[in-house]
C-alpha cells in the first residue's frame, strides 16, 4: 500500500446533456432517416449505452450530398473568404466556450482520460479552426496560385470519414480547412464516437452557419462506402486504417475525385546513447501511452541504443509502472479505455503472437476495472524486425523495443516498414538530429518530443501511411484547385 | 582539507587513482544531459494531478510535518525565534491533532535560543553556515560557523556552495568544501557537539544562480558526492528559488543515486512554496519521481515560513467546510 494514495477526483457529468437519440444533421437540422436502420453508441470503459445513433443509408448520403451541393452553389460558395472566416471564427470561440462540455463528452464516447480530452483535443480542435479562420481571406496569398496569376477556387462538395482516436480533433482537422477553403462538407464520423460530431453539428447551429455547409451523416463502413463512392463528391478525405484507405483508393481510381488518405504507422522512437535519457524516457511513454496508443503515429518501435537500452528499459518499466489506468473521468487518470471489444480483441490477439514468436512481453501492474474494454501498459523485449509486433500496427498501448548499433543501422531499421508517417530522434547532438532527419522516411519527425501537433503544421505520410498533408499550407493545397489542377 | 572517507569514496566512484578537477569534470560532464522543455513539461504535467478529499487531509498534515519553519533575517531577536519555535510545536493552538513541523531554521548564533526553546520536543534545530546565502567568506570562517552551531547543538546544518567556484569549474574546490563542512558536523571531541549525534548536512546548490538544468544535476550529484545528507534548492534570499523543474531534476538526482550506491539523500525545495497547493504538488512529485520512500520527513523538507499558515487555514477548512481567514491562523 502506497503512502501516498490519491483519492477519486472524477470530472462532473452534470454539464452534458445526452439525449436518447439522434438523427442526422443535414441541410442545417437535426431530420430522421429516410429508411436507415439504428445503432447503439456505448461508454467503452463501462459498456453503457449513452445513446442511439442512426445509421445513414444510400438514401440519407444521396440527400447530404445534395445539400451540401446546393450549399455551395448557393451562399455559401459566393461569400466572401473574410466572411467564411467569421463563422471560422465563431466555431472556434464556441468549442472553446464549451470546451468543458466537449471534453467530458469524448472521454465518454472515447474512453480517452479526461486530462488529454481536457489538455489536448479539445484545445487542439479549436485551434485548427482559429488557424484556418486566418487563412480563408488569404488563400490567394497561400504561393498556391498557377503561373498565369489565377487565384486557387474551391473544389465544391467534400466527403470526409473520419476515425475514432480523436473524434472531434480530426473532425476539425478535416472541416477547419475544406471550409476556409470555400468547400461543402458531408462528414462521417466513426461509428463508435459519433457524439461530440453531433454535438458540432449544434456548435454549427449555434454559429448561424449557413445550411448545407456541414453535413454530418452517422453509421459504420458501409455509409462511408455509399459517401465516398456517392457520384456527386468531388474530394474524398479519409483518415483511418490502410485497409480501408486501399479499398477507398481503389473505388476512386478512373474518377475524377481527388482523395487524400492519412492511414496507419509503425513510427521509429529512436534514443541514441547521448539522448537526455529522464526526457527520452518521458518521450517512450508520451509517443506510445498517449491516447492508450490508440495514435496512427505513435512510436510503437522503439529503437534503443545497445549501450544503454538496459538502463533505458529499466527506467521506462518503472515509469510504466507509475502510470494510473482507469476511469476516464478522473482528473488523475493517465491510461483509459479501449475504445472497443473488436479493438480490444485485435490488440490480445497482436500481442499473443509476440509472445508466440518469442519476444519477452511486460505488463505494468495494474489493477483493471472489471466492466468496460482495458489493456494495462505492456512493454515487449527482444523484439526483432522479424516479428509481426514489429512490423504491423497494433493501435494499442503496446510498446516494442528494438536495438541497433550505429546511426546507419538505427535509419536502416526505421526505414524497413511499408509504412512512414512519423518517427522521432533523442539525441544531444544537433547535427545526428539533421542527418537523421534527412535519412528518415517519415512524414513527421520529432526530435527530443514526441505527438506534438499544431496547425501550423502539415501532417502526412510516405508510403502506406497515405498521401495528402493536413495543416499548414500544404495542407490547404488539398482542398483547393490551383494552376495545374484546374 | 576534506576528509579521507569522502575522498576515498569519491576515487572509487570515479575509477581513478587521484581525485583531480579533471577527472572530476569528465565525472560529472558525463552525466546524461536534461532537456530543458522535456523536464519542463514533466513538472507541469505533474501539477495537473487533482489531490481531493482524504488525499488531501493526508497531504495537508504531511506537508506539514516536513517544514522547516524558517526565518533569516538580520533582525531576527530571540524573542522572534522564541515565538517561532513556540509556533513549531503548536502550530494551530486551537486544534491538537495538527501535527509539529519538522524543524526551525535560523542563523547560527541563534541556535542556542531555538535549542532552549525546543527542548523537549522532537522538532529539530538546523542552522544556516557557512556564510550564507553568498558563501563568500574564507574557509576558516566557514568552518568555525559550522562548529559553533554544530557545538549549541544544532542538528541540521544548511551550508551553501561556492556558487563562484562551481561556475568557473573549479568542481575539486566546492567537493572539497563540502566534504570539509561536513567532517565539521561530525561529532567528536574537538567540536564537542551537545546533541549526541552528528548533524545532518544540507547542501544549498541556489540552482537560481546555476542557470540551466544540467548544471542543477552536476551540482546534485557533486554534493552527494562529497557527502551531503540533503540537497536543497535555495537560499530563499534569490529569485527564482525552488521550482518544480529543479525540484524534479534533483529527485531524479537522489533516486538515480540510491540506484548506484544504496545511499539515500534527502531533497529540500526552500523559498516560493506558499500555497498549500503547490505543496501538494510538491508531494506529488516525491511520490512519482523518487518513491513512496521520500514521503518521509527525514528525507523531504520544505524550507518555508508562509507555506505553513495556508497549509493551516486549509486544514481548518477540510474540517470545519468553511474558510476562516487569516485571523484565526497565528503570526508566528
Amino acid at each position: 500500500m502506497a503512502k501516498f494514495e490519491y483519492a477519486p477526483a472524477p470530472e462532473s457529468r452534470a454539464i452534458l446533456h445526452i439525449r436518447p437519440s439522434y438523427g442526422l444533421f443535414i441541410d442545417g437540422e437535426f431530420v430522421q432517416s429516410s429508411g436507415g436502420s439504428t445503432f447503439k453508441t456505448i461508454n467503452p470503459s463501462s459498456e453503457e449505452v449513452l445513446a442511439e445513433v442512426t445509421e445513414a443509408g444510400a438514401a440519407d448520403v444521396d440527400i447530404a450530398v445534395r445539400a451540401a451541393r446546393k450549399a455551395f452553389d448557393g451562399p455559401w460558395g459566393r461569400l466572401p473568404g473574410a466572411e467564411r472566416a467569421k463563422y471560422l471564427f465563431r466555431i472556434a470561440r464556441i468549442l472553446q466556450e464549451r470546451s468543458r462540455e466537449f471534453a467530458v463528452l469524448e472521454s465518454l464516447d472515447n474512453g480517452k482520460p479526461i486530462k488529454e480530452s481536457r489538455d489536448v483535443d479539445i484545445p487542439l480542435a479549436a485551434a485548427h479552426f482559429f488557424y484556418h479562420a486566418g487563412w480563408a481571406d488569404k488563400l490567394d496569398h497561400a504561393g498556391l496560385s498557377d503561373g498565369a496569376g489565377q487565384p486557387p477556387r474551391p473544389l465544391g462538395v467534400v466527403g470526409q470519414v473520419i476515425p475514432w482516436n480523436f473524434p472531434l480533433l480530426m473532425l476539425s482537422w478535416k472541416i477547419a480547412p475544406a471550409l476556409a477553403a470555400g468547400n461543402t462538407v458531408v462528414l462521417k464520423p466513426a461509428e463508435t464516437t459519433p457524439l461530440t460530431a453531433l454535438l458540432f453539428a449544434e456548435v454549427c447551429q449555434q454559429a448561424d452557419l449557413p445550411a448545407g455547409v456541414v453535413n454530418i451523416i452517422t453509421g459504420a463502413g458501409q455509409t462511408g462506402r455509399h459517401l465516398v463512392e456517392h457520384p456527386g463528391v468531388d474530394k474524398v478525405a479519409f483518415t483511418g486504417s490502410t485497409h480501408v484507405g486501399k479499398a477507398i483508393a481503389r473505388s476512386l481510381a478512373g474518377t475524377r475525385k481527388r482523395a487524400t488518405l492519412e492511414l496507419g504507422g509503425k513510427a521509429a522512437n529512436i534514443v541514441f546513447d547521448d539522448a537526455a535519457i529522464d526526457q527520452a524516457v518521458e518521450g517512450i511513454v508520451n509517443g506510445i501511452f498517449f491516447n492508450q496508443g490508440h495514435v496512427c503515429c505513435a512510436g510503437s518501435r522503439l529503437l534503443v541504443q545497445e549501450s544503454v537500452a538496459d538502463d533505458v528499459v529499466m527506467r521506462l518499466k518503472r515509469r510504466v509502472e507509475t502510470l494510473r489506468v482507469g476511469d476516464p473521468l478522473d482528473k488523475n487518470t493517465d491510461v483509459g479505455a479501449i475504445n472497443s471489444a473488436a479493438q480490444l480483441a485485435r490488440i490480445r490477439e497482436l500481442t499473443q503472437i509476440g509472445e508466440s514468436e518469442g519476444a519477452t512481453r511486460w505488463s505494468a501492474p495494474c489493477v483493471l476495472p472489471e466492466r468496460g474494454f482495458w489493456f494495462a501498459p505492456t512493454v515487449f523485449t527482444g523484439v526483432s524486425q522479424a516479428h509481426r509486433i514489429a512490423r504491423e500496427e497494433i493501435f494499442g498501448p503496446v510498446l516494442s523495443v528494438l536495438t541497433f548499433r550505429t546511426p546507419q543501422e538505427a535509419v536502416a531499421k526505421a526505414n524497413n516498414t511499408p509504412y512512414g508517417l512519423s518517427a522521432g530522434v533523442w539525441t544531444e547532438k544537433g547535427s545526428r538530429i539533421l542527418w537523421m532527419a534527412d535519412q528518415l522516411r517519415a512524414g513527421v519527425i520529432w526530435a527530443n518530443t514526441f505527438n506534438r501537433f499544431d496547425p501550423t503544421s502539415p501532417f502526412g505520410g510516405y508510403q502506406e501511411s497515405g498521401y495528402g498533408r493536413e495543416g499548414g499550407r500544404h495542407g490547404l493545397e488539398a482542398y483547393l484547385r490551383t494552376g495545374a489542377s484546374r | 582539507m576534506s576528509s579521507p572517507s569522502a575522498t576515498a569514496r569519491a576515487r572509487e566512484l570515479l575509477g581513478v587513482g587521484a581525485l583531480t578537477n579533471a577527472s572530476m569534470t569528465r565525472w560529472l560532464n558525463g552525466l546524461p544531459g536534461v532537456d530543458q522543455v522535456g523536464a519542463d513539461a514533466r513538472a507541469a504535467g505533474l501539477g495537473t494531478r487533482s489531490i481531493k478529499t482524504t488525499s488531501k487531509a493526508w497531504a495537508i498534515d504531511t506537508a506539514i510535518g516536513m517544514i522547516d519553519l524558517t526565518t533569516l533575517e538580520g533582525a531576527d531577536t530571540e524573542s522572534r525565534v522564541r515565538s517561532l519555535c513556540a509556533k513549531a510545536m503548536a502550530p494551530d493552538p486551537g486544534d491538537p491533532t495538527t501535527p509539529q513541523v519538522a524543524a526551525v531554521c535560523i542563523y547560527s548564533d541563534l541556535v542556542p535560543v531555538a535549542v532552549d526553546a525546543l527542548r523537549g520536543s522532537n522538532i529539530h534545530v538546523a542552522a544556516v553556515t557557512t556564510a550564507f546565502p553568498a558563501g563568500r567568506a574564507t574557509m576558516a570562517v566557514k568552518l568555525t560557523d559550522t562548529r559553533d552551531a554544530v557545538r549549541a547543538g544544532a542538528h541540521e546544518i544548511d551550508m551553501v556552495i561556492d556558487r563562484a567556484a562551481f561556475l568557473s569549474g573549479r568542481y575539486l574546490q566546492v567537493f572539497n568544501e563540502i566534504a570539509a563542512i561536513k567532517a565539521a558536523c561530525a561529532q567528536d571531541d574537538a567540536n564537542g557537539a551537545a546533541n549526541g549525534a552528528a548533524a545532518r548536512l544540507k547542501v544549498i546548490l541556489e540552482t537560481g544562480e546555476l542557470a540551466t538544468y544540467d548544471n542543477v544535476r552536476r551540482a546534485s550529484w557533486l554534493a552527494m558526492l562529497a557527502g551531503a545528507d540533503f540537497i536543497k534548492t535555495s537560499t530563499g534570499k534569490l529569485s527564482p528559488a525552488a521550482t518544480l523543474p529543479v525540484t524534479l531534476i534533483m529527485l531524479e538526482a537522489v533516486r538515480d543515486w540510491r540506484d548506484l550506491t544504496g545511499t539515500q539523500i534527502g531533497v529540500k525545495p526552500a523559498g516560493g512554496i506558499r500555497t498549500a497547493k503547490d505543496a501538494m504538488t510538491y508531494l506529488v512529485m516525491v511520490n512519482e519521481i523518487a518513491g513512496d520512500d521520500w514521503v518521509d520527513p527525514h528525507w523531504f523538507r520544505f524550507g518555508a515560513s508562509s507555506l505553513l499558515n495556508d497549509l493551516l487555514l486549509q486544514r481548518q477548512k477540510l474540517a470545519n467546510g468553511r474558510y476562516c481567514g487569516a485571523d484565526y491562523v497565528t503570526i508566528d
